[in-house]
């Protein structure tokens, strides 16, 4: 009886019944999932837009005014359709992928803070939390590559096995630079080191705060996450393990209906998941670009949100006009340019920061 | 019961029931799969514990890398089922003797605690609360430990090299895309102008 207490204190926080006083998790949890599956709604018809609109096109502009419902209407059109599983795929792992892939995505979510102390789940070791389940994504396309039995899909997820590997090591390494310069492991830290130090201060202008950022200090570090991000995240010019004009559509090849939702689902909460981490390790997060009264007034979720969607224009901009790379060329460019310059940064920043004793000290640790 | 013992016990069960599953699936993949939902529940005990920087680290380095390249060649092997299973009980007396053993060693170290508390009450070093996993291992990995460490990752390096030396083969005759040749390449390199007389071709 003591047990359900608790787990009912801690997880609802009913006051009714006299425990718990604070908005219990669940609640939190479900507010969170909510506005992100909408969100991911319309970042999908954005992505859908803006490429439309690159290639002189008009995008979904049936269902709604602009095609605003078109997201979903797609749901409706996949839920309602017959899932087909191939009479020699193996079936429990066969469906277990796609939600393997989907839940993973959504639980990265948990420590990612919106504003201040806005987060679900405020953990001393966030990034590496959020490290741990993105290198776990790579599980849910392997699975669906190998169950589906079929040589394209599991063409398509030893490609994207590979690929995933290479690119989480140079995403590791430029996190460390991040790390070094904020001292803490601790997202909200991060964002609170980038608005307390920075090179606005240096130059005098402490208003100025969008000079504070890291994506000043670390620039090619900025840009070497973006690319990584992209490979990571199977968007294009990296997105070999579903290149249609080879593989058909790789590891999803057999999914159809529900499952292949999931998938895409799942891929786009974790191209959303990359855009708040640029938001968060090199944009300030919630923080706003000038330090001044009009623009403080906005909240920071707002920023937050703002800065995301930038970043995914920049996704969606590079899908648009990058052709795809060769598999060749995918792995050079990892292995063979990113790693070395990434090692070298880390190295230099490390060495910047011991010479100088500039970086956050004010970080619990 | 609390909520941190109810976790250890759906943690540590689920742990048990997966690594028994690793050696009793039929498909390798399966096997491997099973694996996998070991070592997650297992860095979950390790969350439990108050080690979060290990538990974290369990699964970006074992999940994340390892067991994929486990996954990798698992999935790739053409195994025959049936002769697999065949040597089963040829090889189940040297399984007994290694899984004894190990119950022995691992009741003597529980043992240990009941039987000689003096002994396990120094050998423990109090860690101070007030600080935080990461940075605790780190004071001690690169300050008293600061060799052995960097041995430990010289010893990695050396075998990473020593793998790639050994499978390397330079084959002769194999056109290599060389980015550097390609971008630095003028057009008065690349192209050539001529005037073809109308009927005669090159």
């Amino acid at each position: 009886m003591e047990f359900l207490g608790t787990a009912l204190n801690y997880l609802l926080g009913i006051p009714l019944l006299g425990w718990g006083t604070e908005v219990g998790f669940v609640y939190k949890a479900l507010l969170l999932l909510v506005a992100l599956l909408l969100f991911t709604a319309y970042i999908l018809l954005a992505d859908r837009k803006i490429w439309a609109a690159v290639q002189v096109r008009r995008g979904p502009n049936v269902v709604g005014p602009f095609g605003l419902l078109q997201s979903f209407a797609d749901l409706l059109k996949f839920v309602f359709k017959e899932p087909v599983i191939p009479a020699s795929s193996d079936k429990v792992v066969f469906l277990l992928a796609p939600l393997v892939t989907s839940v993973l995505a959504l639980s990265a979510y948990a420590v990612i803070p919106f504003d201040a102390g806005w987060a679900l789940a405020d953990v001393n070791v966030g990034v590496l939390y959020i490290f741990a389940i993105s290198s776990l994504g790579v599980y849910g396309i392997i699975m669906g590559g190998w169950a589906s039995n079929s040589k394209y899909a599991f063409l398509g997820a030893l490609r994207s096995a590979a690929q995933m590997v290479s690119y989480e090591v140079s995403i590791g390494l430029v996190i460390i630079t991040v790390l070094l310069c904020v001292g803490s492991l601790n997202l909200t830290d991060i964002v609170t080191a980038q608005s307390q130090m920075g090179l606005a201060y240096m130059l005098g202008v402490p208003w100025l705060s969008v000079l504070n950022w890291f994506w000043l200090p670390l620039f090619p570090m900025f840009v070497i996450f973006f690319i990584s991000a992209l490979a990571e995240t199977n968007r294009p010019p990296f997105d070999l393990p579903e290149a249609e004009s080879e593989l058909v559509a790789g590891f999803m090849v057999e999914y159809s209906s529900t499952p292949y939702l999931l998938f895409m689902l799942g891929e786009y909460i974790a191209i959303i998941l990359m855009c708040a981490m640029t938001t968060i390790l090199f944009m300030g997060g919630w923080a706003s670009p000038i330090n001044l009264v009009p623009f403080t007034l906005v909240p920071g979720v707002v920023w937050f949100v703002l800065k995301l969607c930038l970043v995914f224009f920049m996704f969606a901009m590079v899908k648009a006009f990058v052709p795809r790379y060769r598999y060749d060329q995918l792995m050079r460019i990892g292995w063979k340019v990113f790693l070395p310059i990434s090692l070298v940064m880390v190295i230099v920043v490390a060495a910047v920061l011991q010479l100088t004793g500039w970086g956050w000290h004010g970080g619990a640790l | 019961m609390t909520l941190p013992l109810f976790f250890f016990f759906v943690f540590s069960a689920i742990t048990v029931a997966s690594a028994l599953m690793v050696i009793a699936a039929r498909n390798p993949v399966h096997s491997v799969l099973f694996l996998i939902l070991a070592f997650v529940n297992a860095a979950g005990l390790f969350m439990l514990a108050g080690a979060e920087f290990l538990a974290l680290i369990l699964i970006v380095v074992y999940v994340g890398a390892v067991a994929v390249l486990f996954l990798f060649v698992t999935m790739m092997l053409d195994v025959d089922f049936a002769s697999l299973r065949q040597g089963m009980l040829q090889y189940a007396p040297i399984g007994v003797v290694v899984g004894v053993i190990l119950l022995l060693e691992l009741l003597m170290v529980a043992g240990s605690f009941v039987l000689a508390p003096e002994v396990t009450a120094t050998a423990m070093v109090p860690i101070d609360p007030s600080m935080s996993n990461i940075k605790a291992l780190g004071e001690l990995l690169y300050t008293r430990y600061i060799f052995l460490f960097q041995g430990a990752g010289a010893v990695l390096l050396v075998a990473m090299i020593g793998a790639i030396v050994l499978t390397l083969r330079h084959k002769s005759g194999v056109k290599r895309q060389d980015v550097f040749h390609q971008t630095s390449r003028t057009r008065a390199e690349a192209t050539e102008l001529v005037k073809v007389k109308s009927g005669e071709g090159l």
